[in-house]
C-alpha cells in the first residue's frame, strides 16, 4: 500500500482487524459538538427542575418571569448575574456529580443539574 | 445614625380632628389602633363616631412607601417612576407634613446605578429624612449590596442594618434580604440578632418600637419564601416591649397581624400588585386593568401619639 501514509496504514488495518471496536469512538467523536440542555425560569420554578446531562454539557437557564432571578450553585462553584426577562445564563458543566443551585433573590425556588458520564 | 427631629408644628389635635385631618384622602382605609397590646380595626366612619377625647400630647406623623422597584418597565406598571412620583404628591398633600419617611425596600429594580439615582431624584422632592432598608431587587448586583451600601449605608451597620430615637420612638431597620440560603425563607443572621440585643439592651420597656425591614417578620406564605426564617430570635427580644409595630413591604399589598404586643403590617407598593398568598401560580407583578392600578397602589401613613394614645396606620390608595 504505497500510497498511504504512515496514520492512514495504521487505520486500515485497525478497521481490518477490529472494525467493531472503533463504533465507540465514532459515536462519541460526532456527539461531542453542541451538547446543550435548556432550563426555563418560569413561573418562579425552574423547569425542568432536575435534569440529568453527560460531561461538557451546557446548560443554559432563560428567565420567562417579569420577576429577576438568579442561578447560584449551593456551594457556590457558579453563579449568574441577575437576569431579566428573556436574559440568559449559561454554564458548562465538565466534571460528573450533582450540582443543586437556587435563586438568591427567592431562595425558595431550587433546582438540580446532575452530570453522568 | 441618630436623627432627632424638632418639633415644628404643635399639633394639639384629638382623635377626631387627626382622622379628619387624614380622611381627605383616605379613602377606604382602615384605622388600625394599638393600645395596650389590643388591636381593633375600624371603619373611617366609626371611628368619626367614636370622636374620644383629645389626648393633650404632641402627635407625630410618619409614612411609609415600600417597593418603588425604579427601573420595571413591564405590562402591570410600564410607568414605575410616575406611580412613585405620585406617592410624593401624596405625600405632600399631607394635611401634616411627616417628621420622617420610611422606605421598606425595593427602591430599585435592578440595583442599578441609574435607578438608584432615579430614585433619588423622586425621592428629593421631599424636604423630610427618608430611611432605607434595602429589599431583595436592591442586593442583587455583582458586589451583593455594595451599591445599595454605597449610596445609603453610609452610618448603618453590618450590611446595612441600624437604629434611631425620634420624640421616644426606637425605630430599627433590619436587612433580611442578604445571604439567603437556598430552599429557606429571608433571613437576619447571627450577627445581625447580636447587634439587635445590644441595641435594644439598655431600653426600658415602656419605650415605643418601630421595626421596619423589607421582607414580612412573620410567615405570610412558606410557599413563595414570604417570611423570615429566624425572625423568631428577633421577636425574642421586642416581646418585653409593650409596643411593638413591624413594617415591611415585599408582597405589595396590606395585611395585618397580631402576636401579642407585636404588630405586623405589610405595606402596599408604589409599583405593582402582587396576588394574594397562593391566590396564582407565583408571586410575580399582577396585572390589573388600567383604570384598577390605582386603587392597588399605595402609600402608609403612622400617626403616633404618646401616652395612652394608639398608634394609627392609614393606608391610602392612589385611587
Amino acid at each position: 500500500m504505497p500510497f498511504l501514509s504512515r496514520i492512514g496504514r495504521i487505520a486500515f488495518l485497525a478497521a481490518l482487524v477490529a472494525p467493531a471496536a472503533l463504533m465507540p469512538v465514532r459515536a462519541a467523536a460526532a456527539a461531542a459538538p453542541a451538547k446543550t440542555q435548556k432550563v426555563a425560569i418560569d413561573n418562579f420554578a425552574f423547569a425542568p427542575q432536575v435534569i440529568v446531562v453527560a460531561p461538557g454539557t451546557t446548560v443554559t437557564w432563560t428567565n420567562a418571569d417579569e420577576d429577576p432571578h438568579t442561578v447560584v450553585a449551593t456551594d457556590k462553584s457558579f453563579h449568574s448575574a441577575a437576569m431579566d426577562t428573556e436574559e440568559s445564563y449559561s454554564f458548562t458543566f465538565t466534571r460528573p456529580g450533582e450540582y443543586a443551585y437556587f435563586c438568591s433573590l427567592h431562595p425558595h425556588m431550587t433546582g438540580k443539574v446532575i452530570v453522568r458520564g | 445614625m441618630g436623627h432627632d427631629h424638632d418639633h415644628t408644628h404643635d399639633g394639639h389635635l384629638d382623635r377626631r380632628s387627626l382622622l379628619t385631618r387624614c380622611a381627605g384622602w383616605a379613602g377606604t382605609a382602615a384605622v388600625y389602633s394599638v393600645a395596650g397590646g389590643v388591636i381593633s380595626s375600624v371603619s373611617l366612619d366609626a371611628a368619626f363616631a367614636a370622636g374620644k377625647p383629645a389626648a393633650r400630647t404632641r402627635p407625630f406623623t410618619f409614612v411609609q412607601i415600600s417597593d418603588t422597584h425604579i427601573g420595571f418597565d413591564k405590562a402591570a406598571n410600564p410607568n414605575v417612576h410616575a406611580t412613585a412620583v405620585q406617592a410624593i404628591e401624596r405625600i405632600k398633600a399631607m394635611p401634616a407634613k411627616p417628621d420622617l419617611i420610611l422606605h421598606t425596600g425595593d427602591i430599585t429594580h435592578l440595583s442599578k446605578d441609574d435607578q438608584f439615582d432615579d430614585a433619588k431624584q423622586i425621592l428629593s422632592g421631599l424636604d423630610v429624612p427618608i430611611f432605607y432598608v434595602p429589599g431583595e431587587h436592591d442586593f442583587l448586583d455583582e458586589g451583593q449590596g455594595k451599591t445599595f451600601l454605597s449610596h445609603y449605608g453610609r452610618g448603618s451597620k453590618g450590611l446595612g442594618w441600624y437604629s434611631f430615637d425620634h420624640d421616644g420612638v426606637h425605630f430599627v431597620a433590619l436587612n433580611n434580604v442578604a445571604a439567603l440560603k437556598p430552599g429557606g425563607m429571608a433571613h437576619l443572621g447571627d450577627d445581625q440578632i447580636a447587634w439587635l440585643k445590644r441595641d435594644l439592651a439598655g431600653l426600658p420597656s415602656s419605650s415605643p418600637i418601630v421595626v421596619f425591614a423589607h421582607i414580612p417578620l412573620w410567615t405570610v406564605y412558606e410557599a413563595w419564601g414570604w417570611g423570615t426564617d429566624d425572625a423568631d430570635q428577633a421577636l425574642d427580644l421586642l416581646r418585653r416591649f409593650g409596643s411593638v409595630t413591624v413594617l415591611n413591604g415585599h408582597i405589595h399589598q396590606v395585611l395585618h397581624k397580631v402576636e401579642g404586643n407585636v404588630s405586623f403590617h405589610s405595606a402596599r407598593s408604589t409599583a405593582y400588585p402582587q396576588p394574594a398568598p397562593g391566590a396564582a401560580p407565583s408571586p410575580g407583578p399582577l396585572k390589573v386593568p388600567t383604570e384598577q392600578l390605582p386603587s392597588m397602589l399605595g402609600i402608609r401613613s403612622a400617626n403616633f401619639v404618646r401616652g395612652s394614645e394608639p398608634i394609627a396606620l392609614i393606608d391610602a390608595t392612589f385611587a
